[in-house]
């Protein structure tokens, strides 16, 4: 076992992966001898050569239309999106291009796409964004979204390995924040479509994913102190396809669920899991469904309004109590 | 450049311009009637409300489309994108005439199973890769293709097309702009046939020819009559030619005409008649008869063989794919993913029931 930081976990993930099959490539803008802007692949490089750590002009839909034709042709591109608040340029290619591309003309598009994500870095409007929900009701992609470093390796394993096209959306929050011992041989993969139980409890259930999966492990903590309540924390680790039947586990148990995401709040994923609970366990509820998300505006630059606008652990108890209360 | 023959060739098989011989001169000409004949068999089918949705025609365009798929090596493995007015490139890679009528009556029979439109198909073996309909998009993509073939060291060639309309795209610049910088082994085909739905060139672009744009990628630019099916073999064989030695990106114009409307349901109210009758008389099919039988490189026997020929398969066509089935309506849900996902949401329970 080794101390790794998640994002040596992904670094690690990502070379086994390459050394494991020589069809996988990355392309993006600086990744290549500059080892890219985080630098997620540091030595890759050196290691792989020019031709599979392909520098790419500053052309979003052109890295991710690009990995689509290789993968029609049998490659496993990895493209990177430097930070993933630029994946809104490509967005056409991917909904429209990538994720149809099997359903309409049987064609396999084994890519993954791939940057930091989040917020709590002072990142301003354009390098802090949460893209999820803008890929979600787009059938044909999958999207997961990495909490530890254990699943920062294993999902990437798995995202590449995938025959479909996998958005990975990793949270630069926790790339040197958070350590995890990891066995330093073996095949470490994360299933896609599965979620973690992160804490058991009974009292009620907090339903996440990404970097939140702390702020609600740390707010369980005070709730267990200050209140004596059990709360259990699920995260869901895939968005899509999301894993309904962990879902309906945890609500059944607890009877009383709030949803935790840092990405904004209408039209957010914490909508679409409340409409799957209320269509499938409705009769299991206790309380209503409750949301904890950032606020509806772009993410601000200055600590104080950045701190305002984002979930924050504190937000979390006193939702949680109010749930808990009902 | 020139491909048109010398009047001293007129005997010797030998004067054929871009090195084909006689045999490939026929193919030429069927495969540009077979492209009108099978549009027009279309047509009708349109007007009897057999055709689901829009038809898109390429009258006028037959020599564009097959003149430059004719010179990519199909046993190669070379590959190409459509669009929408490139159905003769298609047919020069294999696609069947039945094929492209069950895509437009949405057959379940079809290509993409009543999934996709018209031309909106590809098949990998055959060396073609579907569009969709957001133009530019299959640059980046074959921008992708041609890069596999650079990478795995094969010496396959990639040709996409594009229009005058689909060169105003972010998605084109951004293609052709990775395929230049990597050399890529990429014909680009754009073909200015005057109109994007209803807008003149002038209004598309600043510039008098979609050519002079190669000068900014930093690429070569050629420019051809595309109404001349030996000019445009001619001048794509030489870029194609380049691609595999490593030459990397060719940008050629080839100008030509649209003679119908955007679709079928489009009148043209726009265009002026004056134009249409000019371009009339520029017709690529009756140039190159003349062509063929001025020239001596094939008679008038030949040329009725091969009309009959593609006569009796789209017969057979016709008639094959008229009174085949729609799709089974549940199987839309099949094959958004590889595996279907784990549970089924309720709604979808109660359709597959039904």
């Amino acid at each position: 076992m080794a101390e790794v930081t998640y994002l040596e976990a992904l670094r690690q993930g990502l070379r086994e992966e390459m050394r494991r099959d020589e069809r996988v490539f990355i392309l993006g803008e600086d990744v290549g001898r500059y080892g890219g802007a985080f630098k997620v692949t540091e030595g890759f490089f050196e290691e792989f050569g020019e031709a599979r750590v392909i520098d790419t002009p500053i052309s979003e839909a052109a890295i991710v239309g690009a990995a689509a034709g290789a993968a029609h042709l049998g490659m496993r591109p990895v493209a990177e999106m430097q930070f993933i608040d630029f994946i809104s340029c490509a967005y056409d290619m991917l909904t429209n291009y990538v994720a149809t591309a099997r359903y309409r003309a049987n064609l396999a598009c084994p890519l993954v796409v791939r940057g930091p994500c989040g917020g709590y870095v002072r990142g301003g409007p354009f390098h802090s964004q949460n893209p999820e929900a803008a890929f979600l009701h787009t059938p044909g992609l999958k999207i997961v979204c990495p909490a530890t470093a254990r699943d920062a390796k294993g999902l990437i394993k798995a995202a590449i390995r995938d025959d479909d096209p996998v958005l990975y959306f990793e949270h630069k929050y926790l790339y040197r924040r958070i350590k995890e011992q990891l066995p330093e041989d073996g095949d470490l993969v994360t299933p896609i479509g599965r979620a973690r139980l992160a804490l058991e409890g009974t009292d009620l259930s907090i339903i996440t994913y990404s970097a939140m999966v702390w702020k609600a492990l740390e707010a369980a903590q005070v709730l267990e102190k200050e209140d004596g309540l059990h709360a259990e924390v699920l995260d869901l680790r895939t968005l899509l396809p999301m894993d309904d039947a962990a879902i309906l586990e945890t609500v059944k148990k607890t009877n009383r669920v709030m949803i935790v995401h840092e990405d904004t709040r209408t039209g957010g994923v914490a909508g679409e899991i409340a409409a799957r609970i209320n269509e499938s366990a409705f009769e299991w509820l206790d309380a209503p469904v409750l949301r904890v998300t950032a606020a509806d505006t772009p993410l601000p630059y200055a600590p104080t309004l950045e701190d305002f606008v984002l979930p924050q652990t504190a937000d979390i108890v006193s939702v949680a109590r109010k749930l808990a209360a009902y | 450049m020139t491909a048109r023959p010398a009047a001293a060739g007129r005997k010797a098989v030998a004067g054929i311009p871009a090195g084909l011989g006689r045999a490939q001169l026929l193919e030429l000409y069927y495969f540009m009637r077979l492209t009108r004949s099978l549009e027009e068999r279309l047509a009708n089918l349109y007007r009897q409300g057999k055709v689901i949705g829009g038809l898109f025609r390429s009258l006028g365009q037959e020599a564009d489309s097959v003149g430059s798929a004719f010179a990519l090596d199909r046993s190669a493995g070379d590959m190409l994108s459509p669009l929408i007015r490139n159905l003769g490139s298609l047919l020069v890679m294999g696609a069947l005439p039945v094929d492209v009528l069950r895509q437009y009556m949405a057959k379940a029979t079809s290509p993409t199973r009543g999934r996709e439109l018209n031309v909106h198909f590809g098949d990998l073996e055959r060396g073609f890769i579907g569009q969709i309909s957001h133009l530019g998009d299959m640059l980046p993509v074959m921008a992708g293709i041609t890069l596999t073939f650079q990478l795995r060291g094969e010496r396959r060639v990639g040709l996409v097309y594009v229009g005058d309309g689909a060169m105003s795209t972010g998605a084109f610049h951004e293609g052709m702009n990775l395929a230049a910088v990597r050399r890529l082994p990429l014909v680009v085909v754009a073909e200015n046939n005057g109109y994007s739905y209803s807008t003149t060139l002038e209004r598309q672009t600043a510039v008098p020819q979609l050519v002079l744009k190669a000068r900014a990628y930093g690429v070569r630019g050629e420019r051809a009559d595309g109404n001349d099916v030996l000019a445009v073999y001619d001048v794509t064989r030489r870029a194609v030619d380049r691609a595999r030695a490593g030459e990397g990106v060719t940008l050629i114009e080839l100008v030509t005409y649209r003679r119908k409307g955007h679709a079928e349901h489009d009148d043209q109210r726009y265009v002026p008649k004056d134009e249409l009758a000019r371009w009339e008389r520029n017709d690529p099919i009756d140039r190159f008869v003349r062509q063929l039988t001025d020239s001596g490189w094939a008679d008038a026997g030949e040329l009725e063989a091969a009309d009959a020929r593609v006569a009796g398969e789209l017969d057979a066509a016709v008639q094959a794919a008229q009174g085949e089935p729609l799709p089974e309506p549940a199987s839309a849900l099949e094959g958004v993913y590889v595996e279907p996902p784990r549970q089924a949401a309720p709604w979808q329970r109660e359709v597959t029931r039904g």
